[in-house]
């Protein structure tokens, strides 16, 4: 390191051989060292970097605008030019999920195993929120890896469902449905037999003859004369001992008495269709896929092959 | 006599317009704040009425006079504030870094939830425990480097005291769910006028014991002191513009809205660490590590250079904080430039401390204190290497909202901050109470040893944490899509998690080892037995104004 010549009458800190500047506050001493070396031009040269960089890049401030910067770079044009190339790269997947009718995607392996991989990632940005990472649910979000399905489970039924959303308000084509509230219809004997009868459809509870005939007369017309469920309404089928809400005996009351009105976001209007197909492939190859049923009953309505058609 | 009662007389008509404030108020928040603040003013008009130094007249072991000559009364309280907000602001932050771990610690109790304890925890750790470190100080060095004593004596009093109710009342109003959401300053519109009043009050007592000092220089120590002092008063006006929406409520609406509301923010959070926990630490560094080391400074000219150096780049560095965001390019490239360049001005505040040593390094051998100093510079080199790398738009696009910058911001505080404050109050206790020493210095070698190493799990925790954070947010894999969702980098970090409330948990364990010691430095207990350690050793007699100052 540097040292500065010591001059006549300068006193001298002795085990650093450097001098005094003179002052002295509270015993407190200064060193007359030089700037260190390594210091000072380390810091010459972070200046002339900074020089140099506010020159390629935008930096200053005029009275219109900045300069532009030599390289003319712009965040915008960054972020332009990285979702180019990333749009280009999945460009062929695009087009040829473009090219596939949601029915026939199946069929095509290729691009079905990569829609369920696109799937998957947008699963996690858009649906993990209510159906969780795993795609397992939770109370009032359907499990989508059982083959328990309330709207259908083949391919354009789940396409439909996330097409459309459920009990979106406004929204025309959307899966509607509305169970009634029978609390001011039962009295509390019946909504008991009632729901001892639900209970036993999946062996929870014994037998009850008096609720069987409540169910006949109120709850057939949409969940089957055997509880078996009806997809058209969205109807969960009862006997297969899986609860959206809770198999217990106060849920089942509940669900009753105030009936249950979930929802689910319309995500046509969201998210584009390549990425909605692939959701759909995702869900489908979970687990409960169903092959797709031809001129099926369910969502075959028009505005559904409308949307399909597009 | 009359001066008294007219103080006293003033203090209570603030405490009924307090009190009216209170009553008028249909803020649930506002009403319990006017509530705090007229409970402030009949204390102090009853403090008044028995002379500011009622506490220590009462307990005579916080006065101890026949010790210095100084104005000390107020220096030892403030010690004491520092260590019991230090303690304070270090548990919260223990708890909230459990409730990141294990979320149920929120209780299911909006007061106990992480988004009221965060900023309770940040205002605990900076502005109550080191803003208390930074005024107690600032009031010791300032009269010993000017041969002065205080000036404005009872104006010193109103500030080491309305400072305090600034921290009651932002702390209470983070429980309460009052703030104006910015970062550092979240506290509504009149905590911040009151803040204003005290700064502003804690200014012309520093400026006027520099005007009365006997020196003919001013020291360097004083340079920055004052650089903290009038920077902060800046940001805190600027930053804080804001119109209220009623006179007796506690919400207001900021001057600033977009990008220039994002901009003056980081503007002012950025300076706030720049002055409040650089400049004006440096000042406490320049100061004690001399008096510890018992060294000349290094060099003065490099303290010249790089005070101006620092001074002058640190305000346009804020910038950074924003960067890839809805602030123009050019604010970007110039936040990103004058970070890179404040590089070298930041480490020549640490080439300054450590080589101050230069003849004495035995000492880090020997003495704890100096160990902790030492340890605290080399922090503060480490973490003013790593901010103007985390400032280059490359890692900080990496880096920004991750744990790496709550690494990065521990490491400055509790390495750097915590470390150089802990060196100064074991500096501070013998000499303001009058003890031969402390009562251990082997107690002060293990709170050594259990901050460092919690500093060390702590920020290496977050390091992993955060890069690793950072790489899953922008992995992607082979056709292009995101490999991860959000929830799955949280449940990454929960072992980290663990790691860093476990070096939080070893960072208050020293600090209560350190409570224990000056406890009974203070209480004056026998010294402990133990094998002895280097001390510096206290002239009581150079201790004392140029002009001896008749006792009061």
């Amino acid at each position: 390191m540097a040292k500065q010549p010591v001059h006549d009458g300068q006193r001298v800190d002795a085990p650093t051989g450097t001098a005094f500047v003179g002052h002295e506050w509270d015993g407190i001493e200064e060193l007359n060292t030089p700037l260190p070396r390594w210091w000072l031009w380390t810091f010459y040269f972070t200046i002339v970097w900074a020089i140099i960089y506010t020159v390629l890049y935008p930096a200053w401030p005029m009275i219109e605008k900045a300069t532009a910067g030599t390289l003319g770079w712009t965040s915008h044009g960054q972020l332009a030019a990285e979702m180019t190339a990333a749009n280009a790269k999945r460009a062929p997947l695009i087009n040829a999920l473009a090219a596939v009718p949601v029915e026939q995607l199946v069929s095509d392996q290729k691009v079905y195993q990569a829609a369920v991989s696109g799937g998957a990632a947008a699963f996690k940005v858009h649906c993990v929120q209510c159906h969780g990472s795993g795609a397992t649910g939770s109370k009032g979000y359907p499990n989508l890896n059982d083959d328990d399905w309330l709207w259908g489970g083949d391919i354009n039924a789940i396409h439909y469902t996330l097409t459309h959303g459920i009990r979106n308000p406004e929204h025309a084509e959307t899966r509607q449905s509305a169970m009634p509230q029978f609390d001011a219809m039962f009295k509390p004997a019946e909504l008991n037999a009632v729901v001892q009868h639900v209970q036993s459809l999946s062996g929870k509870a014994k037998p009850n003859a008096a609720g069987a005939a409540l169910f006949a007369t109120n709850c057939v017309s949409c969940h089957g004369a055997n509880g078996k469920g009806l997809r058209e309404f969205g109807a969960p089928n009862l006997t297969d001992n899986i609860w959206l809400y809770g198999g217990d005996a106060a849920s089942i009351k509940q669900t009753v008495r105030y009936s249950r009105q979930g929802v689910m976001p319309r995500w046509g209007d969201k998210l584009d269709p390549a990425t909605i197909k692939m959701l759909a492939a995702y869900v489908h190859s979970l687990g409960g896929g169903e092959a797709t049923v031809a001129a099926a009953p369910i969502a075959a309505t028009p505005a559904a092959a409308a949307t399909e058609a597009k | 006599m009359e001066k008294l009662v007219m103080r006293g007389g003033v203090w209570l008509f603030v405490a009924l317009l307090l009190l009216l404030a209170a009553a008028a108020s249909s803020d649930w928040a506002f009403s319990v704040h006017m509530s705090i603040a007229c409970l402030a003013a009949l204390i102090a008009a009853f403090a008044s009425g028995k002379g500011f130094d009622f506490l220590s007249q009462r307990y005579p072991v916080l006065s101890a006079d026949n010790a210095s000559k100084y104005d000390d009364d107020l220096i030892r309280f403030g010690l004491i504030a520092t260590i019991f907000w230090g303690l304070a602001g270090f548990l919260a932050g223990l708890y909230i870094a459990l409730q990141l771990a294990f979320p149920a610690l929120n209780l299911n109790f909006e007061y106990t939830t992480f988004g009221r304890l965060r900023p309770l925890h940040t205002s605990a750790v900076i502005f109550a425990f080191g803003g208390n470190a930074l005024i107690a100080t600032s009031f010791y060095v300032v009269q010993r480097t000017c041969r002065a004593r205080l000036a404005f004596p009872s104006l010193a009093r109103f500030v080491f005291w309305g400072y305090q109710l600034f921290i009651v009342l932002a702390a209470t109003g983070y429980l309460m769910g009052v703030t104006q959401s910015k970062e550092y300053a979240e506290p509504e519109w009149y905590v911040d006028l009151w803040l204003t009043v005290v700064w502003v009050s804690y200014l012309a007592v520093f400026v006027g014991t520099l005007m009365k000092r006997k020196e003919p220089h001013i020291y360097v120590a004083n340079w920055f002191y004052l650089s903290f002092i009038i920077t902060v008063a800046m940001l805190h006006l600027v930053n804080n513009v804001s119109l209220p929406v009623s006179l007796v409520g506690s919400q207001s609406y900021s001057a600033f809205a977009g990008v220039q509301s994002a901009m003056t923010q980081w503007w002012y959070g950025h300076n706030a660490v720049g002055f409040f926990l650089t400049a004006g630490f440096l000042a406490m560094m320049y100061y004690f590590v001399p008096k510890q080391a018992e060294r000349p400074v290094y060099s003065y000219r490099l303290s010249i250079i790089h005070f101006w150096a620092l001074i002058f780049l640190y305000i346009w560095a804020g910038p950074h904080h924003l960067h890839y965001t809805a602030l123009p390019d050019w604010a970007q490239t110039l936040g990103m430039v004058f970070s890179i360049v404040l590089w070298m001005p930041s480490w020549g505040g640490m080439i300054n401390g450590l080589m101050t040593l230069n003849g004495a390094w035995d000492k880090i051998r020997t003495d704890p204190i100096i160990r902790m100093m030492v340890m605290s510079l080399a922090f503060y080199g480490m973490s003013t290497f790593e901010g103007p790398m985390m400032s280059i738009k490359a890692v900080n696009s990496l880096s920004h909202y991750t744990d790496w910058t709550i690494g990065h911001v521990h490491s400055g505080a509790l390495g750097w901050n915590g470390m150089v404050t802990f060196g100064c109050l074991y500096y501070l206790a013998p000499r303001l109470w009058g003890r031969e020493r402390l009562y251990s210095l082997r107690m002060v070698n293990w709170h050594f040893w259990l901050a460092s190493a919690g500093i060390v799990f702590y920020a290496s925790a977050m390091w992993v944490s955060g890069i690793m954070q950072g790489l899953m947010w922008r992995e992607y894999g082979a056709d292009g899509y995101l490999v991860y969702s959000f929830v799955e980098t949280v449940d990454a970090m929960f072992p980290m998690y663990l790691i860093r409330a476990f070096g939080g948990l070893l960072y208050l364990t020293g600090a209560i080892v350190m409570t224990v010691n000056i406890w009974k430095t203070i209480a004056g207990s026998p010294l402990r037995q133990e094998a002895p350690m280097t001390e510096t050793p206290y002239n009581p007699e150079a201790d004392r104004p140029a002009v001896a100052v008749p006792a009061e």
